[in-house]
């Protein structure tokens, strides 16, 4: 056998380990239901079901904003914390009488601004993103008691029925927040495997300085990945405040956590460059599902955490041996 | 530099002894790929004896079944007579088999010392580090290698060549009696690598054996007494160095007559694509002037530190300057980014594709295009089909082996790789190409081809290109005219008939 078709032979394999990677995972997604399905009789009921998809809607909005980041190899741990002082400043500008559209643009663009904040200190301050937004979150999280007194601001009556339909409504019988993520995964995978700047993205991620040498601007790029992440924090942040109906200041506490898991499950890697967005659905489908299935058991939700953190441990065990 | 390093000494270790090792009849097999077919190799003590081969010779494998890494599916390893029946890695190093590898296994926050000692330092009575034997030991080693190192110093702070003698040194301390370098002069400069010949013959008189693996066959009859050529898993031949000369060995590794290695020449110049004014970079550059035209191949060389690397870093506007003005076609410009230069037309096919050229994570096509996929858009979207098309036309064109562009790009050869760099350039439209170390980890026959792109896009499309080469053949094979770098300065400025490699050495120190 000549060099080239030996070459041939071990190229060959990678096409079929890729369709492998992300088969896998919706066996995996698959067998869960099963045996969900087979051990509990509500699993398969319509109500349990789209709180299901309900569920995996909002864990999946944040989680997909963080696919990004983790993609260029960053990490962005204050979304939580930008979900708390979203839910807060709106329930207060809700309270004071503002219009709930005008609260949207403004929760969302106040995410934004968190994002921004990450990215400026990431890009120019050359500031490892695990501290910054660390320190971000810390702030965040400050911000949000401060500005609520540490008590949770209550909604009035009238004002909380006018917002429930964002995050309790259904729209031809599947619930806003499952249409919301939908749009946002189309738009994301759109952008990230169709658009120059979705290339860019990986390119970044994979290697930083040969995505400088090759005329990619890097430092837009990242700035930008953390900038969706806040937005979609915020995004998340309001779809809370019509669920909770309480501007609760420790909102999203553990949501990066739940992120962070939902992505590295999904096939994203940490060191950046590989993953996608398809990943991070499957991800958040299965950490749901698996929830459910221990709530439709009566596990404790104590015990579910010891569960949930020994799925991150295992999921990047997998990776690395899948690395070898 | 084809001198045959022949001494009474050497030929008569290796005429008499029997020899330290001898591995015989190897076979390894990876999911079918049969890697090693039936591999004989000895080597005596006190040789030196060079392995050659293009990448995926086997070469690689050889050395990883000699150090344990690997186990061979079939055949012997033989270390001084004696059967070796279960070889691991430990068990090697304990015999006496060490091997350097091109990316360093160094600790870089820890010091010389430690790093030498490293999983065995000298305990004290009540079993802590003694550092003070651990330095003196260490200081002994060194000096015995006749290298000047502080023990305490760190890792971090030495240079690559520096960092490999401390390897070496480690290996010494482990009472190494085979020495495996694997492409040592892929990170070190001329000077470094003079340095290191002198050890290597040093140690080899005192009885120590060394195998060498390069590409580089001046250094190979520089430093080697015998050499294997290895060619798709198998050994294609031994003989002593002196018995040889490039041509066969060449002609060995390929199997086939290269019969030039460097493409002729038309000299056709256009108007000046590039000119560079007294440009400095504070303690690296000065006062560095230059102009190449179009369809003109500049060579720059020098030793390592010289500067080179950093000249086309500034042209390309990747690293910053002082002072100074560079005109691009004829327009005096002060480019921010190395992004403004690529839409200029400007491209640098780094010095390390691995760090700074690839995408390891991705595939063939998406290296090639990344540079320019404005192009290919139409309302944001990429279009697929057409992208496809580009990066066929760009496979074919410059040969990359395998020709499918779904491949992930890690599984490349060094060569075939290095082609996608460029042709990443290629597809930028650049029209300035500055290229570093261009056959770096390259094999022998996309050596060839690579020369001959370089050529032709001179000569047919009147890319004006400024070359870096530590690898003087190549810079005067290619050259129209060739530049030479001391310490951040030019020392000459030469057309092609005044260099030779003489000449050329002469304004490097």
């Amino acid at each position: 056998m000549n060099a080239a078709t030996k070459e041939l032979q071990a190229v060959k394999q990678s096409p079929y380990l890729n369709l492998f990677k992300g088969y896998g995972l919706v066996w995996a997604l698959f067998l869960l239901c099963l045996v969900a399905a087979l051990t509990s009789s509500h699993f398969l009921q319509t109500a349990n079901l789209v709180n299901v998809i309900r569920q995996v809607a909002l864990s999946g909005i944040v989680g997909v904003g963080l696919t990004f980041v983790i993609l260029t190899a960053g990490i962005d741990i204050s979304v939580g914390a930008v979900v708390g002082v979203v839910v807060v400043v709106g329930a207060t500008l809700l309270n004071m009488g503002l219009p709930f559209w005008a609260v949207i643009l403004l929760g969302a663009l106040l995410g934004a601004c968190f994002g921004m904040l990450n990215g400026i200190g990431i890009t120019f301050g050359k500031v490892p993103p695990f501290i910054m937004t660390l320190g971000m979150m810390v702030m965040a999280r400050g911000l949000a008691f401060t500005l609520s007194n540490g008590q949770p601001v209550a909604l009035s009556d009238e004002v909380a029925d006018a917002v429930s339909w964002l995050g309790n409504g259904n729209l031809l019988a599947i619930p806003v927040p499952v249409w919301i993520f939908a749009a946002v995964c189309a738009i994301a995978f759109v952008l990230l495997r169709y658009t120059p700047y979705g290339r860019a993205i990986y390119a970044v991620g994979s290697n930083p300085e040969a995505a400088r040498l090759s005329g990619i601007n890097v430092r837009f790029i990242i700035f930008s990945v953390y900038l969706i992440s806040g937005l979609l924090a915020g995004i998340t942040g309001l779809i809370f405040i019509s669920r909770l109906t309480v501007g609760e200041p420790t909102a999203g506490t553990g949501m990066e956590l739940e992120a962070i898991t939902i992505a590295v499950i999904g096939g994203t890697s940490l060191f950046g460059g590989e993953g996608g967005i398809v990943g991070t659905i499957i991800g958040a489908a299965i950490l749901v599902v698996l929830a459910n299935f221990m709530n439709l058991m009566g596990v404790s939700p104590f015990s579910q955490q010891i569960v949930k953190g020994a799925i991150i441990i295992c999921a990047v065990l997998f990776e690395m041996r899948k690395k070898k | 530099m084809y001198q045959p390093p022949h001494t009474a000494a050497n030929d008569a270790v290796v005429a008499d002894a029997a020899p330290l090792l001898r591995m015989s009849g190897i076979h390894k097999r990876f999911a079918g790929v049969h890697a090693l077919k039936g591999v004989s190799f000895s080597i005596g003590y006190g040789e030196v004896h060079a392995l050659v081969g293009e990448n995926g010779a086997g070469k690689s494998t050889l050395m990883k079944i000699l150090s344990g890494a690997y186990t061979a599916d079939e055949g012997d390893i033989f270390f001084a007579g004696e059967r070796i029946a279960r070889p691991s890695p430990q068990h090697m190093i304990d015999l006496g088999i060490s091997v350097i590898y091109q990316e360093l296994s160094l600790a870089a926050h820890l010091s010389v010392a430690e790093n030498i000692f490293l999983g065995r330092l000298p305990t004290t009575t009540l079993g802590m580090v003694d550092w003070k034997r651990a330095q003196e030991d260490a200081a002994a080693v060194l000096e015995r290698l006749g290298f000047v190192l502080d023990p305490a110093a760190r890792i971090d702070s030495l240079s690559v060549a520096q960092r490999q003698m401390v390897e070496i040194a480690r290996a010494l301390s482990h009472r190494a009696k085979i020495l495996v370098l694997d492409e040592p002069s892929a990170v070190l400069g001329d000077t470094e690598l003079e340095k290191l010949f002198e050890v290597i013959e040093r140690l080899s008189k005192e009885g120590m054996s060394f195998i060498y693996i390069s590409h580089r066959l001046n250094e190979v009859f520089e430093i080697a007494d015998q050499v294997t050529v290895m060619r798709d898993g198998a050994v294609i031949g031994t003989d002593a160095i002196g018995h040889v000369d490039t041509n066969r060995l060449i002609r060995m590794m390929v199997g086939r007559e290269l019969a030039d290695l460097y493409p002729k020449r038309v000299h056709k110049l256009g108007p000046v694509a590039l000119q560079v004014n007294a440009m400095n970079r504070k303690g690296i550059l000065h006062d560095i002037s230059l102009s190449v035209r179009q369809g003109e191949i500049l060579g720059i060389c020098g030793l390592a530190g010289a500067g080179r690397t950093e000249v086309l870093r500034a042209i390309m506007a990747a690293d910053p300057v002082d002072s100074g003005s560079i005109a691009y076609f004829g327009k005096p410009l002060s480019l921010g980014s190395p992004r403004q230069a690529i839409r200029l037309g400007v491209g640098l096919l780094p010095e390390d594709r691995k760090h700074q050229g690839l995408f390891l994570h991705h595939t063939v096509g998406f290296n090639i295009t990344i540079a320019r996929l404005k192009e290919l858009t139409r309302s944001w979207l990429i279009g697929l089909k057409e992208e496809a098309g580009v990066v066929r036309e760009y496979v074919q064109k410059l040969n990359v082996r395998p020709p499918l562009p779904d491949t992930k790009i890690r599984n490349l050869s060094g060569g075939n790789q290095q082609k996608c760099v460029l042709a990443k350039y290629l597809n930028a439209h650049c029209k300035i190409l500055l290229v570093d170390e261009p056959t770096r980890g390259v094999d022998v026959g996309a050596k060839r081809e690579i020369y001959q792109l370089l050529a032709t896009l001179a000569d047919e499309e009147g890319v004006a290109i400024v070359m870096v080469s530590s690898e003087l053949p190549e810079i005067l094979g290619l050259s129209d005219r060739v530049m030479v770098m001391r310490q951040g300065c030019i020392t000459a400025e030469l057309p092609r008939e005044q260099a030779s490699e003489e000449t050329i050495m002469r304004y490097a120190t």
